[in-house]
């Protein structure tokens, strides 16, 4: 018996998209019954979302005080303690999952499979090493738990027709008190979320400041695109952290992404290899994202880019 | 307080451009640069700068891996780490296995703080510093930009996907850094001419009695699949169209 515990990723109120993905992952694994956890403090509303994945038999809801913002530690315990009734345990490859899973993982003594990007088996899954630059074929050792992030840009979410049932829980484990939750700096937007928007419109260092960058926000707009940014454009204070795309930000696969003023160095290709079409536009006819764009422009994005802000808006 | 341990992983230089093998074997690192993993670059500056400031008397840098790993060791005693520990293996090992390991380091070592990288970027598994913690009983701060220390506690900065989280952790604890925590020193000559006479202890992993458990095995290496060179365009009327033509727009 294949049985999958996905442990949901959400803010208290909703789901995050990326648990729809875990479960779309879940679902490649050959006969899996797949069972949804939503760990959190007054859960019922985010286990009632849940109950519509699709494929899912069950959304187990765990409310405890401690699980109003999600920490590792505290977490872990919980979960290493459902995981007994489980083959697979699997979270989002986010830095909710990041964080988590590995704990989780190491409480059941065994690795972690990082970043599943595609299901061989029930216990084979091919995953990104290198900053993508090799795909290894992984087998988990048998009679184990398997323990897994799932990749984002792999995978659609599974959609919300299903009808699953909640059933509450209490598990009486222990849970530290030596990790604290203080606060969280959300930047607020009202634009796409990046990591799920079909579009995504990217800045790098040649913006020069975060006036500038103005002109990447307006372009964005004007297509309704979410907003990214390679890490020069982060570290020099442009832009906030959370926009970041690549090896070490965010892997995004947006129908289309429009890289600015970005030289594509090869750790923030790794962050947009699954976009279906990349347009770039740069001043250096020679630099490396034309290697990978489908459509390139080579020219002064100062001017450029508000030239075709204009044409997208008429 | 009185001791940080920093992990230092010896992996392939982040500029070169790995490739996988033609008969799928594995990855070619045959004669490329290897160089302490960034991650842990940045691990052992925030570790240096937090000595200096006065807050730790001493800095360990500790590696798993083949005998090859003492150059990244005396890289980071050149850094200014006062000590240096190589567990030989014949390989780096898995990251439960690693983080047995870091814990009989730990053991011995009883430091306040052990600062790790992120992931590291062979393997991209950013496992281990969240397994120490994990079988330590202790608390994790992972992709920090940010530590400060007050006393017994660490508050510390963390980069996560909605923003920045603020985490308060109690000592000693394992934290895990981003890139954006500082920016590491770059060594000076003299440096490594005093580092030769730091003291690396190596000690052999049969020695600490650690079995590893059941191990992922990677059965095949493949390349990415690679994504063609489109076309370039000559202007912005002949993006839009071509953007039009795709039905993008
Ligand atoms: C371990 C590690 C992890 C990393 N992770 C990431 C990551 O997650 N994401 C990431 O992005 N980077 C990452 N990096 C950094 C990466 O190596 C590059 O340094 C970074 O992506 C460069 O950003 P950029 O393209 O904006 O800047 P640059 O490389 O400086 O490129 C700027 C480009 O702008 C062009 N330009 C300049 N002026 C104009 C103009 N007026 N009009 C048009 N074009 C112009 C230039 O021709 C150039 O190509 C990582 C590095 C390391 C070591
Ligand atoms: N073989 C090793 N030797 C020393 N430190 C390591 C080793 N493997 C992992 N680490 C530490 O753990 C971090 C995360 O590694 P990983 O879990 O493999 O991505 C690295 O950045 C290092 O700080």
């Amino acid at each position: 018996m294949v049985k999958v515990l996905v442990i949901a990723e959400h803010d208290g109120k909703r789901l995050n998209a990326s648990t729809a993905k875990c479960v779309a992952c879940a679902a490649a694994i050959p006969g899996a019954d797949i069972h949804v956890a939503v760990l959190g403090e007054n859960g019922e509303r985010v286990a009632r979302e849940a109950t519509s994945l699709a494929g899912i038999s069950k959304v187990i809801q765990i409310d405890n005080a401690a699980n109003a913002y999600p920490v590792a530690a505290v977490l872990a315990p919980q979960i290493a303690k459902l995981a007994a009734a489980y083959t697979h345990i699997l979270g989002p490859s986010t830095t909710f999952g990041r964080d988590l899973m590995p704990r989780v993982a190491a409480l059941l003594n065994v690795n972690q499979i990082s970043d599943i990007m595609q299901v061989l088996g029930s216990h084979t899954f091919k995953r990104p090493i290198y900053a993508g630059n090799a795909i290894v074929t992984v087998e988990a050792p048998a009679g184990h738990p398997v323990v897994g992030t799932v990749r984002m840009a792999s995978y659609r979410g599974v959609d919300n027709t299903g009808k699953a049932a909640t059933e509450r829980a209490s598990i009486g484990v222990e849970l530290p008190k030596h990790t604290r939750f203080i606060s969280l700096q959300a930047g607020k937007s009202d634009r796409p979320d990046l990591q799920t928007a079909s579009r995504v419109v990217s800045g790098g260092r040649a913006l020069g400041s975060s006036e500038n960058f103005g002109i990447i926000f307006r372009l964005a707009d004007a297509i309704g695109a979410a907003v990214g940014a390679s890490r020069a454009a982060v570290d020099a204070g442009f832009v906030p952290n959370e926009m970041q795309v690549g090896q070490t930000g965010k892997i995004i696969a947006p129908e289309l992404y429009i890289a600015i003023g970005i030289s594509g160095a090869i750790q923030h290709l790794t962050g947009i290899k699954d976009a279906r079409t990349i347009v770039a536009i740069n001043k250096d006819g020679d630099a490396p994202i034309f290697e990978v764009a489908d459509f390139g422009l080579v020219g002064d994005l100062f001017k450029l880019v508000p030239e075709l802000e204009q044409a997208l808006k008429s | 307080m009185d001791k940080i341990l920093v992990g230092l992983k010896r992996v392939v230089d982040y500029n070169v451009r790995v490739r996988v093998k033609s008969d799928g074997s594995g990855v070619e690192t045959d004669g490329v640069k290897m160089s302490i993993n960034p991650f842990d670059e940045i691990a052992l500056e925030e570790a240096l700068r937090i000595r200096d400031r006065g807050e730790a008397r001493e800095v360990v840098v500790v590696s798993i891996g083949p005998s090859d790993a003492q150059q990244q060791l005396r890289t980071g005693l050149a850094m200014g780490a006062d000590r240096a520990i190589l567990v030989e293996t014949s390989s780096a090992p898995d990251p439960l296995t690693g983080a047995r390991i870091l814990l009989e380091m730990v053991n011995r070592e009883k430091p306040d703080l052990v600062i790790l990288g992120k992931q590291a970027i062979d393997n991209d598994n950013s496992q281990t510093g969240q397994m120490l913690a994990a079988l330590w009983g202790r608390p994790q701060a992972t992709f920090a930009s940010k530590l400060a220390l007050d006393g017994t506690k660490a508050t510390v900065t963390r980069e996560v996907d909605s923003g920045l989280e603020l985490l308060e952790v109690d000592l000693p604890a394992v934290v895990t850094v981003d890139l954006r925590m500082n920016e590491p020193r770059y060594v000076k000559l003299p440096d490594i001419m005093k580092a030769k006479k730091k003291p690396l202890d190596q000690i052999a992993l049969a020695s600490l009695g650690i079995s590893t458990g059941a191990v992922a095995s990677v059965t095949a290496f493949e390349p990415p699949q690679q994504r063609q060179k489109g076309v370039m365009v000559s202007d912005v009327a002949g993006l839009v169209a071509a953007m039009k033509d795709k039905g993008l727009l």
